[in-house]
């Protein structure tokens, strides 16, 4: 366990170290306060077209930091011949996996602290409401959904053989997931057979990562998701994570490392 | 130093032509050019000042200002909206967010909107934990929310009148914002002046909120005009919608300053353009102001007279 922590210690290094995370966040609040500052009819108590805009900013940074860390660990490593001092160390090929993917997803969890923090603090200045509850179920919810995405870039970083390609190919697979998941089905259902039962076994298998964005509830000011329901959409991230983790297990285990 | 320096002033030498040929293209090659000469004759104000939004966007802002405007409806109804899978269950219209519907138009619209219908799968049955199921429209003032996307569709596409009557009818009706009220729609008028629903929101805003009889009755005579030089020819059934609106308010008008057979006049049109859904009711109303108007002491006439055959 201490080797995996101590290779995910160096992934969260690298998340303060490089200027990706600052940048996102500045943007983010840059835009949130220009947006803020806008003047419509004279009232100030508007506020959701605010949350949105800052909910979807953070969505997009969160993305953007998630896909772009996770998909150049295992090819920089590669890259820079650091990996075999590494694993000439008592540390296994599934050791530095599994401490990839901590890594990442504490440095995604450090990260939507910061976001969220500010969103809270901008949308309670405005409406003087501090919902610390559901900002906290949406961020555990989001966190889970980077868990998966995580994942999802660890297994193609094995596979694809630039970390650009996988990052993209990544981000319009979890975009598309993200967007069209949910309606999936219905499309399905207007099919003729065959692409009808292909269209819904794909929903059937897909991660649905848009349970995880509850943004329209957050921004439409509606009630707690219920916490048996958050606790079941939690299990089943990690399911999703741990298939795409063994997954990419399976591949980098007999791969060659040199580039 | 010159060696040194070149590549720098090469790069500012290079900016400053593209700014220059930037702003001036603007100016010779402006959205006139780009939108054609429809759009002038629409009297777009915003393609005749050359802004920057007309010039970023070219026409397509028109398919953003519908997309906030949608935005705007998205918000009225708290999140609970059809996705572009479930398209017949869209509002063909904004009239339910202007508040405009009776009994039967809500029974309609709540059947519309129930889009979801029974969860197809357990994927689907457990995914409506996470988004928003219920339908319902604001109310208790956060009705302000949908503003913005109203204000933002309006800066797009200037000449969408129904963003400013919503707006209007929000902020006026339900906000007690009625100076912002009028603002918004004199900037509309400015964009529109031909507009005869935008003079009609006008006439209700001098009617019910200013209570200036006379402005408002002026206003909505000017409605009936522009009604009258655009649907000259068959007005569509959209707009004999407006006409009844306009004289119905007018005769109201007239009934509350006691001018009681210029109402009955204002009310027979309705019957001449066969542009009510109720004859029976209207000609019900028809005859118990002229039995106000017999009853009653002559009152002076109306300053412009009722919009004839």
């Amino acid at each position: 366990m201490n080797k995996i922590l101590a290779l995910a210690g160096v992934v969260i290094k690298e998340l303060y170290r490089r200027k990706d995370f600052y940048v996102l966040f500045i943007l983010t609040a840059l835009i949130t306060l220009v947006m803020g500052a806008a003047n419509f009819f004279n009232d100030t108590n508007i506020v959701r077209y605010l949350i949105e805009i800052c909910l979807l900013l953070i969505w997009i940074s969160a993305l953007a930091i998630a896909i772009g860390t996770a998909a150049r660990q295992i090819p920089a490593e590669r890259e820079n011949r650091t990996i075999f001092p590494l694993l000439a160390k008592p540390v296994t090929r599934a050791h530095l996996l599994v401490g990839k993917f901590l890594g990442c997803w504490l440095a995604c969890g450090i990260a939507l602290v910061v976001f969220y923090t500010f969103l809270a603090i901008v949308s309670g200045a405005r409406e003087h409401q501090w919902p610390v509850v559901h900002y906290f179920q949406a961020l555990w919810l989001h966190w889970m959904c980077l868990a998966v995405v995580v994942g999802l870039v660890l297994w193609g970083s094995v596979i694809f053989s630039a970390p650009s390609a996988n990052a993209t190919i990544c981000l319009i697979v979890v975009v598309g997931i993200l967007l069209l998941g949910r309606h999936l089905n219905v499309v399905a259902l207007r099919q003729a057979e065959p692409l009808s039962s292909i269209l819904y076994t794909v929903y059937f298998v897909i991660p649905h990562l848009e349970w995880f964005d509850v943004r329209d509830l957050i921004i439409h000011g509606q009630g707690l998701v219920a916490w048996p329901a958050v606790l079941l959409a939690s299990l089943y991230a990690a399911t999703y994570t741990a298939t795409f983790l063994l997954m990419a297990w399976l591949v980098f285990r007999r791969k060659a490392l040199n580039v | 130093m010159f060696r040194k320096t070149s590549p720098c002033f090469g790069l500012l030498l290079l900016l400053a032509v593209d700014f220059s040929l930037a702003t001036r293209l603007a100016v010779d090659v402006g959205p006139d050019t780009w939108l054609g000469r429809g759009a002038r004759s629409r009297g777009s104000r915003g393609a005749d000042t050359g802004d920057l939004l007309t010039i970023l966007f070219g026409d397509a802002r028109r398919m953003f200002a519908n997309h906030f405007f949608v935005e705007a409806d998205v918000y009225f109804h708290s999140g609970y909206y059809p996705s572009i899978f479930d398209q017949q269950a869209r509002p063909k219209d904004a009239s339910h967010m202007a508040g405009e519907h009776g009994e039967n138009e809500e029974q309609e619209h709540e059947k519309a909107m129930d889009f979801l219908g029974k969860p197809k799968d357990w994927i689907d049955r457990f995914g409506r934990n996470f988004f928003v199921t219920e339908h319902m429209h604001l109310g208790g003032g956060t009705e302000r929310e949908i503003l913005p996307w109203l204000r933002i569709s309006a800066s797009l596409d200037p000449q969408r009148i129904e963003t400013y009557t919503v707006a209007a009818y929000w902020l006026r009706a339900r906000l007690g914002k009625v100076k912002e009220a009028e603002q918004f729609l004199r900037e509309g008028l400015r964009a529109n002046p031909d507009s005869s629903e935008i003079l009609f929101e006008l006439g209700k805003l001098y009617y019910e909120n200013y209570k200036d009889v006379q402005h408002a009755r002026n206003l909505f005579q000017l409605a009936l005009r522009k009604w009258t030089a655009r649907n000259a020819d068959q007005p569509a059934k959209a707009a004999l919608f407006q006409f009844e609106q306009i004289m119905t308010h007018l005769a109201r008008l007239e009934e509350d300053q006691g001018n009681y057979r210029e109402a009955a006049d204002y009310l027979e049109n309705l019957l001449t353009h066969d542009a009510t859904p109720n004859p029976e009711i209207i000609r019900r109303q028809i005859e118990e102001l002229k039995q106000k108007a017999d009853a009653s002491p002559p009152s002076p006439a109306p300053a412009v007279k009722p919009h004839g055959k």
